[in-house]
């Protein structure tokens, strides 16, 4: 990592302003977090910076941002871009601060609470930053950093009423903005909860989503976890999800990607208690420029416990996908059982795949197993398909519907599924597979 | 390295321990400790090597002191303390070159203990299969057999030496045309000091009649050994190339840091087997080599192929993938490796397989097995360039772990360009199957022969890839550094 001092002004300008006007529950933390970004600036080093092989943080590091600023959107407009339902918690958030709740009742026992609010209880803030560890890490440094408005979601034990909270972050596109999203959810025993995170919006100019999110996952509980991410190409969105899961409980995570110049979701799950399992899926399609990075750790602690690693990616155009999967089982995490699979579909002889899934073990009684391919459909899938009378061109799109659809016909939110079947589906680019 | 080594090493020629004027002894067998433009120097006039080479020397010599010790790979997952290049001796002939032996009666009986030792007995070798030998002793070549028969195919296999002086072309040509001088820290070090190695040229549609084969052995303390190898089969000829290494144990670490260079032309085809059993250490992790190696081969003909296959058991820790270059269109490449670690052993090794031809073709299948407090890792990358179309690749790599104190890891780096590229890549790690295990002692096999048999098992598709005989040692050597592991 290396330092850009002269770029970092414009950080230090905002970083100052917002001192003077946030709550100080989180001033010590985010001084910290920008001692250590000050410290080691963007990941912007090439050589031996394995974190970052295959995407180059640059582009980012090189232009000066400064922290988006709130204006008022009207609701419906949101409603056009992102999934919303009236039976969810909707929550709204332009340029990362908090609008308004546009529907759904907040009638449940599930408390939201926002960073923003300056007489906060303890035990809502005292897990802000408990997770993610931004220590060799520039992007998380400056979100933390940075942190001024966010939901905080507190699940109570036993609520199980199936809420579906989704919220949405707009980023409405002002030329070289920045927007610092930060969740924070914490599950009680025996709870479930459903959370759907929309990262959306963008314009023709320049535009930076730096976004954090915490998900404590309770003893027996369960937290479905959903994340689109659907911005324009001009927007670079560097994100990062911090999962920790506690004794048998359970983390179902589907990330779906359809948009943005450069993007990277950077995803870390520690299975910290007995028998727990994570279910970590994902569906990326690249296409023009883009550049999708899909940068997974998943890390077994304890022993008996479960996780899969399922991502799948289209790409087109001159688009780039790299996915890199890593799977740590500790010496004590005996009778781990884990898989990890990368498939991609490349559509374009000018796109590219980085894959690269690995596996690090070291407890001997236990079940790894990895995969990863690249290419190109099998001549015989198309061929079958023809012979049944189906044209060239359909029959190509029902095989990449089905690479596709395997993913989403997972999202267990009814709604969802179908808002992803229409509109992630009709994005894919038409294709003939001709051999 | 502590700062002082390095500023001292940088400065070259002024480092204090060599400074005014370094007395060199020509005659002298062993070059005084350390690293300096003159120790390049004695060594290419030790060999009497013609001017360019000596610039090519020179050249990497001067890349290695510019690019200083941040450059060495720090990216493997292998650790160990910062090596003191001044501290090493880089070139150790046993005996002046004038006296080498001219036929394997007259080689030093301790080299053909050491092959008795291995399971290879060099003269029961010899008889038995006809495997041409040339035995590599610290940095000297001192010993090839089976001249006549390769001099009737027409086929050169000398030390890399005599191919300096005999074949001036022919290496000028080839040497670091696959691995240039600057590729890598280790390959950089390796072109200024290389001593020797084996140097083979199969000409245009032979096939080489007999098993070429390098001994190596470090024998020297505190020396460094840094031999290269070049093979080229020319269009439409074949080659089986093996190497085996023994060093003997030393409490400290040494360094080994070869170079190997495979040049497939036109039809022709390359078929390469490592035994690497460098001493590795003794139960607590002392001593044992450090075996930084860059090989690598390129497939540059049409429907050229070449063949990798290793057993990895010894050295303290391993660095190689041994890699292919798949430029010609149609070409193949291929990697087997069985890499054992046991004890303190670390080792970070795979292969590199790089398409650039149209319907080339490359498998990988790695076995790795670790036991006691040892790490192994299988690295591996597959690139699949934007013209290699109807590329194909498919890889697997399955760890054995026994013991709960060892480490398995697997990281393959796949970079696809093509729409029309197909590859597939599968890992598993487990642990001896237990059923297996409960099976074979219910039928009154103990548990360490249990043991050895299920993981002899595991290994077999990669022993048959090596020739006949060696597969055998193979097997023996599994059992070997097996010993002490299980039960």
């Amino acid at each position: 990592m290396q330092k850009a001092s002269s770029l970092l002004n414009k950080y230090e300008e905002d970083f100052d302003n917002l001192s003077s006007i946030n709550p100080g529950w989180s001033s010590d933390l985010r001084n910290k977090a920008m001692d250590t970004f000050r410290e080691i600036g963007f990941p912007v080093r090439r050589k031996g910076n394995e974190k970052w092989k295959y995407t180059n943080a640059r582009p980012i590091a090189d232009v000066e941002y400064s922290s988006g600023k709130f204006e008022k959107m009207d609701s419906n407009d949101i409603k056009l871009i992102a999934p919303w339902h009236e039976s969810w918690i909707n929550l709204l958030f332009v340029n990362g601060h908090y609008q308004e709740t546009f529907s759904g009742s907040l009638s449940t026992n599930i408390q939201i609470s926002n960073m923003a609010s300056n007489d906060l209880a303890e035990n809502l803030t005292s897990n802000v930053g408990g997770i993610m560890d931004y220590s060799d890490d520039g992007f998380a440094a400056l979100n933390t950093a940075f942190m001024s408005d966010g939901p905080i979601i507190t699940v109570p034990e036993g609520e199980n009423s199936g809420i579906v909270i989704n919220l949405i972050f707009f980023n409405q596109g002002l030329s070289d903005t920045v927007n610092y999203p930060r969740v924070l959810i914490t599950t009680g025993g025996n709870s479930i909860v459903s959370v759907i995170e929309n990262y959306v919006g963008g314009s023709g100019d320049q535009t930076f989503t730096n976004s954090v999110s915490e998900i404590y996952v309770g003893e027996d509980a369960t937290v479905n976890h959903y994340r689109l991410m659907n911005e324009t190409d001009d927007t670079y969105d560097v994100g990062y999800g911090r999962v920790r899961i506690d004794t048998n409980g359970a983390f179902n995570s589907r990330s779906f990607f359809r948009g943005c110049g450069i993007g990277r979701y950077d995803l870390n799950v520690s299975i910290e208690g007995e028998n727990a399992s994570c279910d970590l899926q994902g569906l990326y399609f690249t296409n023009g420029a883009q550049h999708m990075d899909n940068f997974i750790n998943i890390d077994h602690v304890r022993p008996n416990c479960q996780s899969n690693l399922f991502y799948k990616g289209i790409l087109a155009g001159r688009s780039r996908a790299v996915f890199g999967g890593t799977v740590l089982v500790r010496k004590e995490a005996q009778k781990t059982n884990s898989v990890q699979s990368d498939k991609n579909l490349i559509l374009s002889p000018h796109a590219e795949v980085d894959s690269k899934p690995a596996l690090f073990i070291y407890a001997d009684d236990v079940k790894c197993a990895h995969g990863a391919t690249a290419g190109n459909i099998d001549a015989d899938t198309v061929f079958y398909m023809r012979s049944r009378g189906i044209d060239l061109e359909a029959a190509s799109r029902l095989i990449i519907y089905g690479f596709a659809g395997e993913i989403i016909d997972k999202v267990e939110i009814p709604e969802l599924r179908s808002y992803l079947g229409e509109s992630f589906l009709s994005s894919l680019p038409s294709h003939r597979f001709e051999f | 390295m502590a700062d002082q080594k390095v500023i001292s090493r940088q400065t070259g020629v002024e480092d204090t321990q060599y400074k005014w004027g370094f007395e060199f002894d020509i005659e002298s067998d062993v070059a005084p400790k350390g690293l300096n433009e003159d120790i390049v120097r004695f060594i290419s006039a030790k060999k009497k090597e013609p001017h360019w080479l000596l610039e090519w020397r020179l050249k990497a010599f001067e890349h290695w002191v510019k690019q200083g010790d941040d450059a060495s790979p720090k990216w493997a997952k292998v650790k160990f303390e910062n090596i003191d290049f001044q501290d090493i001796i880089y070139y150790a002939a046993p005996k002046s070159s004038d006296d080498a032996p001219k036929s394997l009666d007259e080689v030093d009986p301790e080299i053909l203990e050491a092959f008795d030792k291995l399971g290879i007995p060099l003269h029961e070798q010899e008889k038995l299969s006809g495997v041409a030998i040339d035995a590599v002793l610290d940095s000297v070549s001192v010993a090839t057999t089976y001249q006549d028969t390769l001099k009737e195919a027409g086929v050169i296999f000398c030390p890399i030496s005599e191919a300096v002086q005999k074949y001036p072309d022919l290496v000028q040509k080839y040497l670091g045309s696959v691995v240039p001088y600057s590729d890598n820290f280790y390959a950089t070090l390796n072109s200024a000091v290389f001593s020797d190695g084996s140097f083979c040229y199969v000409p245009p549609g032979v096939r080489c009649p007999i098993e070429l084969m390098t001994y190596f052995r470090i024998n020297e303390a505190d020396s460094g050994q840094f031999e290269r190898t070049l093979i080229i089969a020319d269009e439409g000829s074949y080659v089986s190339y093996l190497e085996g290494c023994t060093a003997p144990m030393r409490k400290s670490h040494q360094l080994h840091a070869a170079v190997v260079e495979l040049v497939a032309l036109k039809d022709a085809e390359i078929k390469y087997s490592t035994l690497q059993n460098w001493y590795p250490g003794d139960k607590n992790g002392e001593g044992g080599v450090y075996n930084f190696v860059t090989k690598r081969g390129a497939a540059r003909g049409e429907n050229s192929k070449i063949s990798w296959t290793q057993v990895e058991t010894g050295s303290a820790i391993t660095w190689k993938y041994p890699s292919v270059i798949l430029q010609g269109d149609n070409s193949v490449g291929e990697f087997y490796s069985v890499a054992l670690v046991n004890n303190y052993q670390q080792a970070d090794t795979g292969t590199k397989m790089i398409h650039i031809g149209k319907n080339t073709k490359s498998t990988i299948i790695a076995k790795g097995i670790s036991a006691g407090k040892a790490e192994n890792t299988y690295r591996g990358q597959v690139s699949i360039l934007a013209n290699a179309d109807n590329a194909r690749n498919f890889t697997q790599c399955d760890s054995l772990l026994i013991g709960d104190e060892c480490g398995a890891h697997t990281v393959p780096y796949i970079e696809v360009r093509n729409p029309t590229a197909k590859m597939g890549h599968e890992a598993t790690t487990s642990k001896v199957n237990d059923d297996q295990l409960f099976y074979l002692q219910q039928r009154g096999i103990d548990l360490e022969e249990a043991n050895y048999m299920i993981i002899n098992g595991f290994c077999r598709g990669i022993f048959k890839e090596l020739p006949f005989e060696f597969a055998m040692e193979a097997s023996q050597l599994l059992r070997v550094s097996l010993e002490g592991a299980v039960g």
